[in-house]
C-alpha cells in the first residue's frame, strides 16, 4: 500500500514539475502554441502576420522581464480578448467547452455499457431456456430420427 | 424516464445548434452592409461603446447622434493607415466646427503601439480601442484601413472605403453626411 502511494506521489511529481517550471520560466515556443493570432485566427507559431510578429516581440520582452506564463497570457488577453488563447479559460460560459466533451464521453460510455449488457443478456437467455428443470426441451422429431440414425451408424 | 432522457438530449442538441447559428449570424452581421450603403439604403450604423485611447473613459457612437461621424478602422501595424491618417486629421480640423467628428477605431492592436502611432502622426480626434476586434464583424470590416460615413441621424451614407481614404472621398462623403439628417 505504501509502495503504491509512493509511486502515485512520484507520478504526480513527474507531471507537475515540468508544468511548474514552464509556468515560472516559459519559452516563446511554448507560448506560440498556446496563443492565437487575432487577425488570422491560427496558432501564433504558424502565423507570419504583422501583429503575430509584434506579439512574439512582446512575449520575448516579457520573458526577459521575468513574467510567468500566466502573467504574459493575462496581458495578451487584456489587449486582445480571451479569443487570443488557444484553449478557452476554465470559467464562466467557457467552462462548457471543457465540460461538454467529458459529459459526451460519459454519455457514450453509458450507452456502450447498456448495449453490452443487453447483448450479454440476449446471449444468456437461450441457455437458460435450454437448461429449465421443468421438463425436457421440445426437439424436432425429424432431427431426433436423424440423430438416432447417425449414432446407430457410428456404433456399427 | 426513457422519454425524459430522450427529450433532454434533444433539447441539448437543439440548444447547441441554435447557439452555433446565432454565433455565425452575429459574426457575419455586417457582411451585407456595404451593398446596402451602395444601394443608397442608408442602413443604421452598428453601435459600439469602446475604451478611449486619447483620454480616459469610454466612447459610445450613440453619444454622437446629431453630428456627422467618420468612423475609421485602423491598426498601428497597418502600413496604408500611416498614409491616410494625416488626411483624416486635416478633415477633422476642417469640418469639426460644422458638426463633424472623426473616430478612429484601433482594432487588433496593442494599446501602447496605438498611442505611439497617435502621438507620431499628431492625431487629435477621438481614438478608441477594440483589441479583440469585436466590432469588425458588425461593420463587415475585412481589412485595415476601412472608413465609413455616418450622418446626423446615425445612418450610413456615401460609400464604404476599403484601403486608404483620399481627400476627395473625404470631402465628398463628409459633405453628404453633414447635409443628410
Amino acid at each position: 500500500m505504501t509502495r503504491i502511494a509512493a509511486l502515485a506521489v512520484l507520478a504526480i511529481l513527474a507531471v507537475a514539475a515540468p508544468a511548474l517550471a514552464s509556468e515560472a520560466h516559459p519559452t516563446l515556443a511554448e507560448l506560440e502554441n498556446e496563443l492565437y493570432c487575432p487577425t488570422c485566427h491560427e496558432p501564433l507559431a504558424l502565423s507570419s502576420s504583422p501583429i503575430a510578429d509584434r506579439m512574439r516581440a512582446f512575449i520575448r520582452e516579457r520573458i526577459r522581464a521575468g513574467d510567468t506564463k500566466s502573467e504574459i497570457e493575462a496581458k495578451l488577453v487584456d489587449e486582445f480578448g480571451p479569443a487570443v488563447l488557444a484553449a478557452p479559460p476554465k470559467r464562466g460560459f467557457n467552462l462548457l467547452a471543457w465540460l461538454l466533451p467529458l459529459v459526451g464521453a460519459a454519455v457514450a460510455a453509458a450507452v456502450v455499457f447498456r448495449l453490452a449488457l443487453r447483448w450479454r443478456r440476449g446471449r444468456d437467455e437461450p441457455e437458460a431456456v435450454a437448461g429449465r428443470e421443468d421438463g425436457p426441451a421440445e426437439t424436432d422429431p425429424e432431427l431426433e430420427r436423424r440423430l438416432d440414425e447417425e449414432l446407430a451408424r457410428f456404433e456399427a | 424516464m426513457k422519454y425524459v432522457l430522450r427529450a433532454t438530449a434533444l433539447a441539448v442538441v437543439a440548444l447547441l445548434i441554435a447557439l452555433l447559428g446565432w454565433r455565425v449570424t452575429q459574426r457575419d452581421a455586417g457582411a451585407g452592409l456595404s451593398d446596402k450603403i451602395a444601394a443608397g439604403d442608408r442602413p443604421a450604423a452598428p453601435g459600439f461603446t469602446l475604451e478611449r485611447l486619447d483620454s480616459g473613459g469610454r466612447l459610445a457612437l450613440a453619444e454622437l447622434r446629431g453630428k456627422a461621424v467618420v468612423v475609421n478602422f485602423w491598426a498601428s501595424w497597418c502600413e496604408p493607415c500611416k498614409e491616410e491618417s494625416p488626411r483624416l486629421e486635416r478633415a477633422w480640423k476642417q469640418y469639426r466646427d460644422r458638426g463633424l467628428v472623426v473616430v478612429g477605431v484601433d482594432a487588433q492592436d496593442f494599446r501602447s503601439d496605438a498611442r505611439r502611432f497617435v502621438s507620431r502622426y499628431g492625431l487629435s480626434y477621438p481614438v478608441v480601442h477594440d483589441g479583440a476586434g469585436s466590432t469588425l464583424g458588425h461593420w463587415g470590416v475585412t481589412g485595415f484601413p476601412e472608413t465609413f460615413f455616418v450622418d446626423r441621424s446615425g445612418r450610413l451614407v456615401g460609400e464604404r472605403i476599403e484601403g486608404p481614404v483620399t481627400a476627395t472621398d473625404l470631402d465628398r462623403y463628409i459633405g453628404q453626411a453633414l447635409r443628410t439628417s
